[in-house]
């Protein structure tokens, strides 16, 4: 084989200009998406093949309006220009939207400053006609000084050219373009100049203008950029002057090459906005659109999540029945195989979820929708681009924390990180269902509602308003500093693009799996060990029991079920278990549920499974059912049902409000980069839920 | 006459005099929103607030405590003009 080259080249671009596109025609299925180091964002790369011996590493860089970074996703279009580490691209490309070119030439201008080879693509070049656009590319270039390049993405047209321009990309021209620094302050800058003359002028402007520290700067370097930070309000003004200066730099440019004729332009957006911003029409369409997404979660996901269900529980039969008997494959069976499956169930909801959303956000139709709810929503302390977060809580909160990285308010980011695990994700369900059933009369209300449906739709409102509530109050309480502000672009409508919306549900679904499926794969593990270890009389158990029993007629099966009963009873968690017990007892629980409370601190949909490990439910259609077992359990200090309605509710109240989630944990500290905001939401969460179950079993028992 | 972008009425234009560069997020600025440029207002969410405006060429949505911080000259529209 012969050696390839590789060509690391950066994509950069507004949001909605069609970068995902390009991306996506250029590297095909050949990405993958990492972690930037030490902080949250993803990063997506790709390799497109150039020539027969030449490769390209693509990297797709968040979308940004400027190098000047509001968010954390676009702090790190900044980082990766300023770093020069070994991910330091060779090439830029800047994808341009031809109908806002005159928004997109500002970070070209800024790009090509930086003294980077930089190519310009403008991109949707086949909507031109249409939009009544002309340009003259030949001028444009000569007055960038830079390659410039039409194409579609969509249409596959220009990609060729462009991997051509990239292979030469050292016959660029790297000087600078808008020449503003004296304009702006002649002193400054040439002091600047003066001082740091083994960078690029713009560059050191960056450096002093961001109140970022770069860990890669030598101190010689960091020590005289701090000298020149002090005067913030001077360097916000002149920051100021450089935007109004590249304006009119760009807006020069653009009077001699781009003309539209606007008797062409279409007036779709002006006819759909007036629908979809309606003060009416607009919140009953997105009403309309929520209840579509919520019933695609549940019903389209129900056949595929059983099948998962079922094909884990008898991959683990096999693996218990099939292989030599042993502490790993006890392990295996009984912790890895069930782990991997809790992650897996909830692929299908996490997969149409985002399915829908990438939809909506394709479409322009998500801005519109953040643009109706911001004034609601910031009266709960959040911004209108929470409803992503908090509608994506309802499939499960990891990717909605993850979700909420947008909104460039650190508070109203920080109170949707905060109150998000109060929607009710699907991990909720299973607990729902079982005690709705057990607890809640199968029976009709008014003729047509069920009370069994109307109990579920009742729970979902609770958390949903226990997430507004809690926003109120933080929003009141909290002391953080920053100052969040709105500015949004209010994109084209367009058709979405299967393509990208595929490709964006693969990467979330990837993300999931591999991000937050370690974690609980990680403490799945963990409740394993704990739940089939135990001290001396839980090694005993299988003597003791056969004992206890040895005078009734019990069959094989009969009796390895007391001993399994028995040795979970006496095995770590089931000592927990009757730890916890006075402290639940006034809830309405037993020491029973105690452990199925504990086990489901890993993921909720383990009490479901722990209740059944505990009432030894025969895996093969044995003649009770786990939901008979439970409805038959008598709590043995009253002789009454335990299963009643005083403590079924509680239970389902208990499991509406406690934050039950070490993956959600986990998420939330690596997001808020503290263990103090995932210790608030673990603390303040389960004691509210304590206490409201501590009520509701009160009121009436 | 002189206004912000928060007293216009929807389909209403003006020309951006001032900005009030302290409390303005540079964001917005670097999104075209800038002295001298023609601002029109599309749409004002339920609640008054946000406000959907057009400014140089590209589509914003900005809160109205932003918008109070743009000065604007009022562009007179024909019907007043001819009411007049």
């Amino acid at each position: 084989m012969r050696n390839t080259e590789v060509i690391k080249v950066a994509l950069i671009g507004n949001p909605n200009t069609g970068k995902s596109s390009l991306f996506n025609q250029l590297t095909g299925l050949n990405q993958k998406v990492s972690n930037y180091p030490g902080v949250t964002v993803e990063k997506k790369s790709g390799t497109a093949k150039l020539n027969d011996i030449t490769n390209a590493t693509i990297i797709d860089l968040p979308g940004t309006y400027s190098i000047n970074p509001t968010s954390l996703d676009e702090n790190i279009v900044l980082q990766s220009l300023l770093n020069p580490d070994n991910e330091y691209p060779d090439v830029v490309v800047v994808v341009a939207d031809v109908e806002n070119l005159k928004r997109n030439l500002f970070l070209f201008s800024q790009i090509k400053d930086l003294e980077i080879p930089a190519i310009l693509v403008i991109n949707m070049a086949d909507q031109m006609k249409k939009k009544g656009i002309s340009l003259d590319i030949e001028l444009l270039k000569q007055e960038l000084n830079s390659e410039v390049l039409l194409v579609s993405a969509r249409k596959k047209i220009g990609i060729d050219e462009l991997k051509k321009a990239i292979l030469n990309y050292k016959k660029a021209n790297i000087s600078t373009i808008a020449d503003i620094a004296d304009r702006i302050d002649v002193d400054f800058f040439n002091q600047v100049k003066n001082n740091f003359n083994e960078i690029s002028l713009y560059k050191a402007w960056l450096l002093i203008t961001q109140h970022h520290n770069f860990s890669t700067i030598d101190k010689s370097l960091q020590k005289r950029i701090d000298t020149y930070r002090k005067d913030t309000s001077k360097l916000k003004k002149m920051q100021n002057r450089e935007t109004i200066l590249r304006y009119q730099y760009i807006n020069n440019i653009l009077k001699k090459t781009y003309a539209v004729d606007t008797e062409k332009a279409t007036d779709l957006r002006f006819k759909l906005d007036k629908i979809l911003t309606h003060k009416i029409f607009g919140y009953v369409i997105f009403a309309s659109i929520l209840m579509l997404i919520f019933q695609s979660i549940f019903d389209w996901t129900s056949i595929p999540m059983d099948f998962i269900d079922t094909t884990f529980a008898q991959l683990s039969e096999w693996a218990k029945n099939k292989l030599p008997q042993g502490m790993f494959t006890n392990l295996l069976a009984e912790g890895i195989i069930p782990g991997i499956g809790g992650i897996v169930i909830f692929v299908p909801q996490i997969a149409i979820l985002f399915f829908l959303i990438s939809i909506l956000e394709e479409t322009g139709y998500m801005s519109r929708v953040v643009f109706l709810m911001d004034k609601i929503m910031r009266r709960f302390g959040m911004s209108g681009k929470s409803v992503i977060p908090l509608i994506s809580g309802t499939a499960c909160a990891i990717p909605a924390i993850m979700a909420a990285r947008n909104i460039s308010g650190w508070k109203e980011r920080l109170v949707t990180i905060l109150v998000t695990p109060f929607t009710t994700c699907s991990a909720r369900l299973p607990v729902y269902a079982i005690i709705i059933a057990l607890v809640i009369p199968n029976q009709r209300v008014l003729g047509i509602f069920s009370l069994q449906g109307l109990t579920l739709m009742a729970l979902y409102l609770l958390g949903f308003t226990a997430a507004m509530v809690s926003g109120y109050l933080l929003n009141k309480t909290l002391k953080v500093r920053g100052k969040s502000f709105f500015v949004i672009e209010m994109p084209n409508y367009k058709l979405p693009s299967i393509k990208n919306v595929l490709y964006t549900v693969l990467e979330k679904t990837k993300a999931f799996v591999f991000g937050a499926g370690k974690i609980i794969l990680a403490i799945s593990i963990v409740l394993w060990f704990l739940a089939s270890n135990g001290p001396s009389s839980f090694k005993n158990a299988s003597e003791i029991v056969k004992k206890e029993y040895s005078n009734q007629k019990l069959s094989e099966s009969e009796v390895n079920q007391k001993i399994a009963s028995y040795k979970l009873e006496h095995s770590y968690i089931g000592i927990a278990g009757k730890a916890i017990e006075p402290a639940i007892k006034p809830l309405g629980y037993d020491w029973k549920i105690g452990i199925a409370l504990l086990t489901s601190f890993a993921a909720r949909e383990v009490f479901v499974g722990t209740l059944a490990t505990i009432y030894s439910v025969e895996n093969d259609g044995g003649t009770t059912t786990i939901k008979e077992k439970m409805a038959a359990e008598i709590n043995q200090d009253t002789g009454k049902k335990l299963f009643n309605f005083p403590t079924g509710m509680s239970l389902l109240i208990f499991y509406a409000f406690a934050m039950q989630c070490m993956g959600t944990l986990a998420i939330v500290k690596r997001e808020t980069n503290s263990w103090k905001w995932p210790l608030l939401q673990l603390f303040g969460m389960t004691a509210l839920a304590y206490l409201a179950s501590l009520l509701t079993f009160t009121l009436l028992n | 006459m002189e206004t912000t972008i928060a007293n216009l009425s929807v389909g209403e234009k003006g020309i951006i005099q001032d900005i009030s560069y302290d409390n303005v997020p540079l964001k917005l600025l670097e999104m075209g929103c800038l002295p001298g440029k023609e601002v029109e207002l599309i749409q004002v969410a339920p609640m008054k607030d946000p406000l959907y405006i057009r400014v140089n060429g590209s589509h914003l949505a900005i809160r109205k405590e932003t918008a109070e911080l743009i000065q604007i000259t009022k562009s007179e529209n024909l019907c007043e003009i001819l009411k007049s």
